[in-house]
């Protein structure tokens, strides 16, 4: 009985994977892709997303749900390339610092953005998300206004014809896929980038490091039930500010990586999508709102990408349209966060409704016994 | 001394952001004249753009008045009215009866997509504004499939190489273009008024505003205000919070129509993406908040959001050469959102 019981949970909850796995399956053969084409394109997704990705994990022990303020740190990152293009600091130097710069930066936001969510507990996923578009416009106003004009801007190549305002892309060429082609390695025509990998490897054995920590012991608390964290000594508002702040930082660092890889900033959409376009890759991958593990980061990925790549084609192979594909994908990704959400709050009544009958029956038994 | 406490009572029950607002709207008008903007125009830009928008930002009253929070699947509502809008079309109808076909071919697509949004909304109490916002995006991003697939073919309205799927934007020429814009229209020098537009918005004011009078009315905003009390008081708090999103929902249907008609042109695909913020932010500016709503918050916060959105380029532009008004909106609007998701609410939980 359990057991069967067990079995219907696991199913479940591997939902969202199984329907992918499902999608690709029907839609690989149709689009009619190479499967080396195929291997090559995920890999180098894998190597592009996965530090933006695993950046949301940190928020989701806290049990501040999915971090749509992630976008906060692609800017503080976009910010800090933008400048280094600026001073013509080439290569993986170039990428070093403009790590190194964007961190205060996201550390600023961070502190903003964990403040604000902070004020407005029990809907930080809403406000997360307005917090992003609110920063967005303070984004484009020292992007657009600000630099050239206050910020110093030499070159003509990124500054509009105006004279101040920073031009919609912004060539990464000198840093393109330098960190991608640092070890360079094939395998089967496959093209690997070893040091992405690397350093993706190195975040995931920090996160299960943290985890450890009295720190992280105290975020999942605070994740648990912020009460009892704080009659049991947290400081609650302090450490969800610290998984916040951790988490921007993270996705600063992660945007450098995936611009990087892209090799141009487009400097007024690039960070626009990527909070939504991680958030789908990871629910895909079996996490929810509540629970999320570094395994469910890669199956995401995988899944993920694999469907992005393909839809578009198979798309257009069945309906004779690619713009349907197109827009496949994008319902997609939006129908798979609007499912995670709705099946996580009903999860969460569920459970307050067990327990709420719970302590029913327990109090009729006392009141049959006396 | 008093008058200062006064004062300060005065400005804590309005709002810092909204005395913000509000000043900065006021100095953009004393501004206008000065950088030589004719204030005329002006004012029957924010009249005209008012009447346009009112009926959005309207949508936002039922569903905020019976607990369900800011309605930011305002999208799902519009894509009634568009389906509305391009099936009336496509069945030949042309001038103002097509715009009365639009409301009625609307409004049973708005019955059914509102009652499966509430009954939705209903399995999720207390998560009400996240899932609304992604059943928005979810609901555009399917119909983007849906406009190029659907069988439509009126040649004004779907591309003309292919012969299938709707344009982007349509043009409503020689359809319902201004059609209430135009009725008993005013005009004063270079003061117009679209009394018909307004006369419209009144009356669905109005309607809004009895109708939260009424016994069914009373109940939605006593859900609101307490779901525990609600219950314990004998009403049907599902049923009633279901009423007030299909209400929210059709409301959008017609305030889209109604949009389009001002605009001139109906815009498929990602345009109904982003309509929720621009009425969300314009309710809460006039004085809203979580949970709390009423027609005169509807009336002050579209003019001074429209105000804003207006007047911010033609003054700017005059004064500095410079457009920053987007940004300003941005900042500015989605600021208002913030402010008042921070503010702590009874009853949101």
């Amino acid at each position: 009985m359990s057991r069967k019981k067990d079995l219907r949970q696991t199913i479940q909850k591997s939902s969202v994977p199984l329907m992918f796995v499902l999608i690709c399956a029907v839609c690989i053969p149709i689009s009619g892709l190479s499967p080396s084409y195929l291997a090559n394109e995920v890999v180098t997704r894998m190597g592009r997303n996965a530090f933006l990705i695993l950046s949301l994990l940190i928020p989701i022990m806290a049990g501040m749900g999915l971090n749509f303020g992630m976008t906060l740190g692609a800017m503080a990152g976009e910010i800090a390339l933008i400048l280094v293009c600026d001073w013509q600091i080439v290569g993986i130097p170039g990428m070093v610092l403009a790590m190194i710069l964007s961190v205060p930066v996201s550390v600023l936001l961070g502190i903003f953005c964990g403040k604000i969510l902070n004020m407005a507990k029990g809907r930080e996923m809403i406000t997360s998300y307005i917090i992003s578009y609110f920063i967005n416009g303070i984004y484009q106003l020292v992007v657009l206004y600000l630099m050239g004009s206050v910020i110093p801007i030499k070159h003509t190549s990124i500054k509009l014809p105006r004279g101040y305002g920073i031009r919609n892309t912004v060539s990464l060429l000198s840093m393109r896929q330098k960190l991608d082609n640092l070890i360079p390695l094939k395998i089967a025509g496959i093209k690997i980038p070893v040091a992405t990998f690397l350093v993706v490897a190195l975040l995931c054995l920090i996160i299960v490091w943290f985890r450890r920590t009295k720190l992280g012991q105290d975020m999942r608390a605070v994740g648990q039930d912020m009460e009892v964290a704080r009659d049991a000594g947290i400081k609650v508002e302090r450490t969800r500010i610290i998984s916040i702040v951790i988490s921007t930082v993270l996705a600063g660092i992660g945007m450098i990586i995936y611009l990087q890889n892209m090799g141009n900033i487009a400097t007024y959409s690039s960070h626009s999508q990527i909070g939504m376009f991680c958030i789908a890759a990871l629910l895909v991958g079996g996490a929810s709102v509540d629970k999320a593990s570094i395994g469910n980061v890669f199956l995401g990925i995988i899944l993920f990408h694999t469907m992005f790549i393909v839809a578009p084609k198979a798309g257009a192979v069945i309906t004779g349209d690619s713009m349907i594909g197109e827009y496949f994908r994008v319902f997609v990704s939006y129908a798979v966060i609007t499912v995670a959400l709705i099946m996580y709050e009903t999860n969460k009544r569920r459970n307050k409704n067990r327990a709420g009958k719970q302590l029913e029956t327990e109090q009729n038994g006392e009141g049959g016994a006396s | 001394m008093t008058f200062m406490e006064r004062l300060k009572e005065a400005v804590e029950s309005f709002g810092l952001p909204r005395l913000i607002i509000t000043g900065f709207l006021i100095l953009l008008l004393i501004a206008a004249p000065i950088v030589g903007a004719d204030l005329p125009t002006q004012i029957s830009n924010i009249i005209n753009r008012f009447s346009w928008n009112g009926i959005l930002v309207l949508a936002m009253v039922p569903m905020v008045h019976s607990g369900c929070g800011l309605n930011f699947g305002l999208p799902l509502g519009i894509i009634s009215g568009l389906l509305g809008a391009t099936i009336s079309i496509e069945m030949g109808f042309t001038g103002g009866l097509s715009f009365v076909m639009a409301i009625l071919i609307a409004t049973p697509f708005a019955l059914i997509f509102g009652g499966l949004y509430g009954w939705l909304l209903n399995k999720i109490k207390g998560g009400e504004m996240m899932i609304a916002t992604y059943v928005g995006f979810s609901s555009v991003s399917l119909m983007c499939m849906m406009w190029l697939l659907l069988p439509y073919h009126s040649p004004n309205m779907v591309w003309g190489m292919a012969g299938k799927g709707l344009r982007t934007t349509i043009s409503l020429e020689g359809y319902y273009l201004e059609v209430l814009s135009k009725f008993l229209q005013i005009n004063i020098g270079n003061l117009s008024i679209p009394t018909g537009a307004i006369l419209f918005f009144a009356v669905l004011a109005f309607g809004i505003w009895a109708f939260l009078h009424t016994k069914t009315g009373t109940a939605m905003t006593a859900v609101g205000s307490n779901p525990t009390f609600a219950k314990a008081a004998g009403i049907n708090v599902d049923k009633i919070r279901l009423i007030s999103v299909i209400m929210s929902t059709w409301l959008a249907a017609i305030g889209i129509l109604v949009y389009e008609q001002g605009f001139g042109f109906i815009q498929l695909y990602m345009a109904p993406f982003y309509m929720a913020l621009p009425a969300v932010s314009a309710i809460l500016i006039g004085g809203a908040s979580v949970n709390k709503a009423t027609i005169m918050n509807v009336i002050i916060g579209t003019i001074l959001f429209q105000g804003i959105v207006t007047m911010t380029p033609t003054v700017m532009n005059n004064m500095i050469h410079m457009d920053m008004s987007e940004v300003i909106r941005i900042i500015a609007s989605n600021g208002m959102i913030l402010y008042a998701l921070t503010r702590k609410t009874e009853g949101s939980k």
